[in-house]
């Protein structure tokens, strides 16, 4: 049930997506940004309500007044400023939104990422709080709505000994001090909304705090010409003699409001508590089904930390060598952060497919699925190959590519070390190797893409090798939904390099005269494998 | 397509979709209750009785409690529920016990109702028992009140001078 809802919503949001991408370009696609836009508009509205607050007054008579003054006599400064406060604050409720169920969708909320999730949880509860106690402090009609609905609500609860909505059945039973405590949750509860902010994002490495600047800037402009066309404005000053019965309504913030008529205060607190229960305990219906974590080989590993720059989970630190070998550190996994995606082997210096010895071995590997699977694989996908232009596929299981035949399948497309394109070209095992992985604003593993691009550049150890011809190579980006897409590329790639001049990286060790298959048995039997 | 064109057209689905939120952060309007009609509450704080009446305690029983806290009579912690009633027009509104409220159920009983009537001349009778009797009631108002659109009617009772307020 919940994978169908997850592959409806995936199959929606790629249908979006798609445009959005070819639009936006991978870089700056908003809907890969969308945790990055939230903390975005979080400092907009952080930086407008402390310009706000100069000008506000918090006594219960003067702070409608006061708004008033700000929205109308500087309308150009101070009314922009609270239209920015207001808009920025339902921005962030629409990025939480989309963020999260483009994470429910993508399936990235479970197994280790049930942190990050589960820590979402708490940060909507207080973004509710923080923009509901901002609605009361306008003091107009709608926050006379939202004072009344809000307190039957809090008196629903079995906390409170008086009736908190009593406060509101006369304009003399409220004090200026009420407001002072209203502007103090108002400040409070961001603040501590920002601290879990921090906690969700402890556990990912290289988080996306900031957007891109291009994006920042449109972002911002588009804001203040909104803030310009439709400034946010009140809605009348309180009267408690008569009820705010029509009111214009902040759908993002509000939309229990109403359904608590419907509903019914008990009903309201009823679907809070399910809602609450169900995004919490979602990282485990059903659990994610995890391989083992990678693992560190002394032998092998001469703390170079690439594994640990390199790994999207924080899951691999570096620590005083443990062993006899002439190195100041060594990797260590962290199991319970490991998500098995195999970047750290990809990124290992040791991760070399050329080694002759019988059991090969690298600095860091993955138990079930190690690198000699992995160059047995390739070999034994190599065996398949046929026709003038034998293209050997990478295929990341989260891609494309994932349910094509004879594809070389792996966790992530970073698992692949350069120097196994290089080998699978050199040793003649394919006339040319597509890296096919997930779409490019959506990599499954968040840094898959963008470490396989940089090593392919030369950018990011390891490097590919100089000498591998990149017109051999081709690196195809797209959802797992585009199969068709991903095999169409792929065709297309195989007629390119149809056309061109024989490789010349072949193996000393192997015979030009030698076809093709007899090359490929001959490194199987080499190396032991591939049968 | 140029550089300048493909910003520009970034820049316009940005503007389109805040301005999508900007619209929806007031718009469309909700209306709490239908047109003509007003909302009265019925809301007050107040404590009945003791369950029982105090009792004097015997001179062995002020000798068994410690010299710091004897006291001559025991009263019990715990309140009386309390009894409502509001009619509106000559139809029962609302009929409740309340009870006490606190664990030890010695906090005052309370109560926050709200009913929507249409605008219009109601009489309106509210009646609370909060003593020992079984019959009869120990605080009643009654009164005519005419409810205009939107209004909010609230009765209250205060405690101090003991009767119930409508305002």
């Amino acid at each position: 049930m919940i994978g169908a809802v997850r592959s409806a919503l995936r199959y929606g949001f790629e249908l979006i997506e798609r445009p959005f991408e070819r639009l936006f370009g991978p870089a700056l696609n908003p809907l890969a940004q969308l945790g990055a836009l939230g903390f975005f508009f979080f400092w907009i509205v952080t930086v407008s309500g402390i310009y706000l607050f100069i000008f506000f007054d918090t006594g219960i008579e003067r702070a409608y007044e006061s708004v008033e003054h700000i929205s109308r006599a500087h309308w150009y400064h101070a009314g922009v400023m609270r239209s920015l406060h207001r808009y920025a604050s339902d921005l962030m409720v629409v990025m939480v939104a989309v963020h999260l169920l483009r994470q429910f969708a993508y399936d990235q909320y479970r197994g280790v990422r049930w942190f990050s999730w589960f820590t979402g949880l708490p940060m909507i509860w207080l973004l509710y709080g923080s923009g509901i106690t901002g609605y009361w402090l306008v003091w107009d009609r709608l926050a006379q709505y939202v004072a009344i609905t809000t307190s039957e609500l809090l008196d629903r609860l079995p906390i409170f000994g008086e009736p908190i909505a009593r406060n509101f059945i006369s304009t003399g039973t409220l004090t200026s001090r009420f407001f002072t405590l209203m502007v103090f949750m108002h400040i409070a509860v961001p603040l501590f909304l920002l601290f879990v902010m921090w906690i969700h994002i402890l556990r990912i490495s290289r988080p996306k705090i900031n957007p891109p600047r291009s994006l920042a800037a449109m972002s911002l402009v588009a804001l203040i010409g909104v803030a310009l066309w439709k400034p946010a404005l009140s809605q009348g000053h309180v009267d408690l003699a008569k009820a705010a019965v029509e009111v214009g309504l902040d759908w993002f913030y509000l939309p229990l409001y109403p359904l608590s008529d419907i509903w019914g205060r008990g009903g309201v607190w009823l679907f809070l508590g399910a809602f609450s229960l169900m995004i919490g305990f979602m990282p485990w219906l059903p659990p994610l089904r995890r391989t083992r974590a990678a693992e560190v080989d002394l032998a092998h590993c001469n703390g170079c930390a690439r594994c640990a720059e390199d790994c999207a989970y924080e899951a691999i630190r570096m620590v005083r060598r443990t062993d006899s070998l002439p190195f100041p550190t060594q990797a260590q996994v962290n199991a319970a952060l490991c998500t098995s995606c195999g970047i750290c082997v990809g990124a290992c210096p040791s991760s070399t497919p050329f080694r002759r010895s019988e059991e090969l071995k690298t600095g860091i590997d993955l138990p079930d699925f190690s690198l000699k699977e992995l160059r047995e694989r390739t070999i034994a996908a190599a065996q398949l190959l046929q026709g003038p232009a034998r293209v050997l596929v990478f295929a990341c299981e989260h891609g494309g590519a994932h349910k094509l035949d004879g594809v070389v399948r792996l966790p992530c497309v970073a698992m692949v070390p350069p120097s196994l394109i290089d080998f699978a070209l050199s040793r003649d095992l394919a006339d040319g190797v597509a890296i096919v992985g997930c779409a490019e604003s959506a990599c499954f593993n968040r840094l898959g893409i963008a470490w396989t691009e940089q090593r392919v550049a030369g950018t990011r150890d390891p490097y590919l090798r100089a000498r591998v011809p990149r017109e051999r190579l081709t690196m195809i980006w797209t959802s797992a939904l585009a199969t068709r897409r991903a095999a169409a590329e792929i065709a297309a790639f195989a007629v390119r390099i149809a056309g061109l001049p024989r490789a010349k990286l072949r193996s000393p060790l192997q015979p030009t005269t030698m076809t093709a298959s007899k090359r490929v048995e001959q490194t199987a039997a080499e190396l032991g494998s591939g049968s | 397509m140029t550089k300048q064109l493909r910003y520009a057209g970034q820049f316009l689905v940005i503007a389109a979709l805040f301005g999508a939120v900007a619209a929806f952060a007031n718009r469309p309007v909700y209306r709490q209750i239908p047109q003509g009609s007003a909302i009265v509450v019925l809301t007050f704080v107040h404590g009945a009785d003791r369950s029982s009446e105090c009792r004097r305690l015997t001179s062995e029983e002020i000798a068994k409690l410690p010299p710091n806290m004897r006291r001559v009579t025991a009263c019990p912690r715990g309140r009386r529920p309390l009894y409502v009633e509001l009619d509106f027009g000559g139809r029962p509104t609302y009929r409740a016990e309340l009870p006490p409220t606190g664990i030890a159920g010695d906090g005052p009983s309370r109560v926050y109702r709200r009913f929507v009537l249409p605008a219009g001349t109601y009489d309106v009778s509210v009646r609370m028992r909060d003593t020992a009797r079984t019959e009869g009631f120990d605080h009643t108002r009654t009164g005519t009140v005419t409810l205009g659109p939107d209004q909010m009617f609230v009765i209250d009772y205060r405690a101090e001078s003991g009767e119930f307020v409508f305002r």
